[in-house]
């Protein structure tokens, strides 16, 4: 199993901790992992994007410009990354904000309104563990029990009262996220 | 065997460097290394190993500590990026010439001059022929993954103090601030009072006892005659680091007709790269130096009867190439591949440069 992703949004949705999220739950089950981020002059409400890889073998290049999966959560995104997933591959958004949907015919294409769903569950800040939860769903590269242990890993223990409110979230993910194509 | 953690690089050198024992930090923040002090500011080593940790007013002092650091016989280091190292580069031959220890990390940055933030390797000059002035060499460690950050810490601190010579860990932006699985390395106390007495009480400034000449720190020695026999003590001490300490990595050499040469987070891309065209037939194998001085220009010799072309590929303007020559000596072509300015090449163009530069090559 080799999984190559790129998740992009804006900065403060989430973008860089749910790649963490996603990298920690990798190593919970012995598989590879690197989490490369964009960095630079950027601050909240600008871009933020982040490369995971997930593997099975030792991870040549942290750096690839060709997807399995583009988790896009934005239109500056959906312009930047759309042409860069891999014929065959997966294209997961939010159309929350999308004016130019994807086209592409040649890679399958999910919806996730994690952005509504996050308002109706009135907790802004589980938006991007609806998302996971909906890529997830598309490709259980990893195991729910792992990504719980990746939790507990990835945040600081005086947060782990928090860690039934995200598994809540990615549940709900799980059954939101629908096939346009 | 330790668990799997996942860290940034930059962050992986802090916690290392409390772990091998270290016994002070002296730094100045900059991008895109400041994440090394902000870790060692999280931990707060100095409320249980003891190491002190210090944000000094510039680079320039940050160098400055560090040398008196080195010659009380403490195991320093400091962290900067480009443009930070150069500030630094009077402390570095100051180092050399005195024949300190210590580790300075860099994680270099687009140049030149304030340049940018984003990753570069176009500071293999300044590392590995110089940067300050002077017949002086640092040892120099190339790490290509999070888990090198963590190792090169502790064998940073094993080198400088086996030879007395400061040693460069040369990183880029993105070794220093992509995660990876990482496997800490065990825990060592810091040395005491005795053992440091031990190791460099022959030439450490910790206090003269009666029974021996003063020990003093310095570069400075006016008489020409005894600078040359020191030159040649200095010289005499590279050349046995280049006989023993060499170290370097292959991969899909053996029967390759062609080679790519790269180094640190370029020798990541660059395997990809090999992987891809090998899948397409071509016989490439990747050559990734690990120490950059000393340069494993024999190991680079031994390849080249197999071999029609040699590539270096690089994310600078082509530095380490004039190396591959050096060692080549001009028995087959090298060619070079490389992106400037913050830029980064993808797998797919260092196959489009395998594909013109080596196998099409006219």
């Amino acid at each position: 199993m080799k999984e190559e992703i790129i998740i992009a949004g804006f900065g403060g949705q989430g973008v860089l901790s749910m790649g963490k999220i996603l990298a920690c739950s990798g190593i919970m089950q012995d598989q590879e992992v690197t989490w490369m981020p964009s960095y630079g002059p950027e601050m909240r409400g600008g871009t933020a994007n982040v490369t995971v890889i997930l593997s099975d073998d030792r991870i040549s290049s942290p750096i690839v410009n060709a997807y399995d999966t583009a988790i896009i959560l934005n239109q500056q995104s959906m312009d930047k990354f759309e042409q860069t997933v891999k014929p065959g591959g997966t294209l997961i958004y939010d159309p929350n904000g999308i004016t130019k949907h994807p086209t592409r015919k040649d890679i399958s294409i999910y919806k996730i309104a994690a952005a509504e769903e996050a308002v109706k569950m009135k907790n802004a800040k589980v938006f991007n563990m609806i998302v996971l939860g909906g890529f997830l769903k598309i490709k259980p590269i990893v195991k729910m029990e792992n990504v719980i242990a990746g939790l507990k890993k990835s945040l600081p223990e005086r947060y782990h009262h928090l860690i039934p409110m995200n598994e809540e979230a990615i549940e709900q993910g799980m059954k939101i996220v629908e096939k346009i194509s | 065997m330790g668990e799997y953690k996942l860290m940034k690089g930059n962050e992986v050198i802090a916690i290392a460097a409390i772990r091998c024992g270290c016994d002070g930090y002296f730094g100045y923040p900059i991008t895109p290394q400041s994440e090394v002090m902000e870790t060692l500011m999280e931990e707060k080593p100095w409320e249980t190993t003891g190491m002190v940790v210090l944000q000094a007013e510039s680079e320039v002092a940050s160098i400055n500590m560090l040398y008196g650091g080195a010659a009380s016989g403490k195991k320093v280091f400091t962290s900067s990026s480009s443009p930070g190292i150069s500030l630094m580069a009077e402390g570095l031959t100051y180092l050399a010439g005195a024949e300190l220890p210590c580790v300075v990390v860099n994680v270099v940055r687009g140049g030149p001059g304030l340049g940018t933030i984003q990753p570069a390797q176009s500071d293999y000059f300044q590392a590995v022929k110089g940067g300050g002035h002077g017949d002086y060499y640092l040892i120099v460690l190339a790490p290509a993954s999070v888990q090198e950050m963590n190792d090169f810490m502790d064998l940073g601190f094993e080198l400088a103090f086996k030879y007395r010579n400061p040693v460069m860990i040369l990183s880029d932006g993105i070794i220093g601030q992509m995660m990876e699985k990482v496997q800490l390395s065990p825990e060592k106390p810091r040395w005491t009072e005795e053992e440091i007495q031990k190791i460099s009480g022959s030439w450490a400034t910790i206090g003269k006892t009666p029974d021996r000449q003063r020990h003093i720190a310095t570069s400075l020695d006016l008489d020409a005659a005894s600078q040359e026999r020191f030159n040649h003590k200095l010289q005499a001490k590279y050349k046995t680091i280049n006989e023993n300490e060499v170290r370097y990595e292959e991969f899909m050499c053996d029967d390759a007709e062609y080679l790519i040469v790269a180094y640190g987070s370029g020798a990541r891309i660059s395997q990809k790269a090999v992987e891809l065209a090998r899948a397409e037939g071509i016989k490439v194998g990747l050559f990734r130096p690990i120490t950059l001085f000393p340069y494993p220009t024999k190991a680079i010799q031994n390849r080249v009867p197999q071999l029609k072309v040699i590539l270096s590929v690089e994310l600078s303007a082509g530095q380490m190439v004039e190396d591959v020559r050096l060692a080549v000596e001009g028995k087959i072509p090298v060619d070079f591949f490389g992106r400037v300015g913050g830029m980064i090449f993808s797998p797919e163009e260092i196959v489009d440069a395998i594909k013109t530069k080596l196998v099409g090559r006219k």
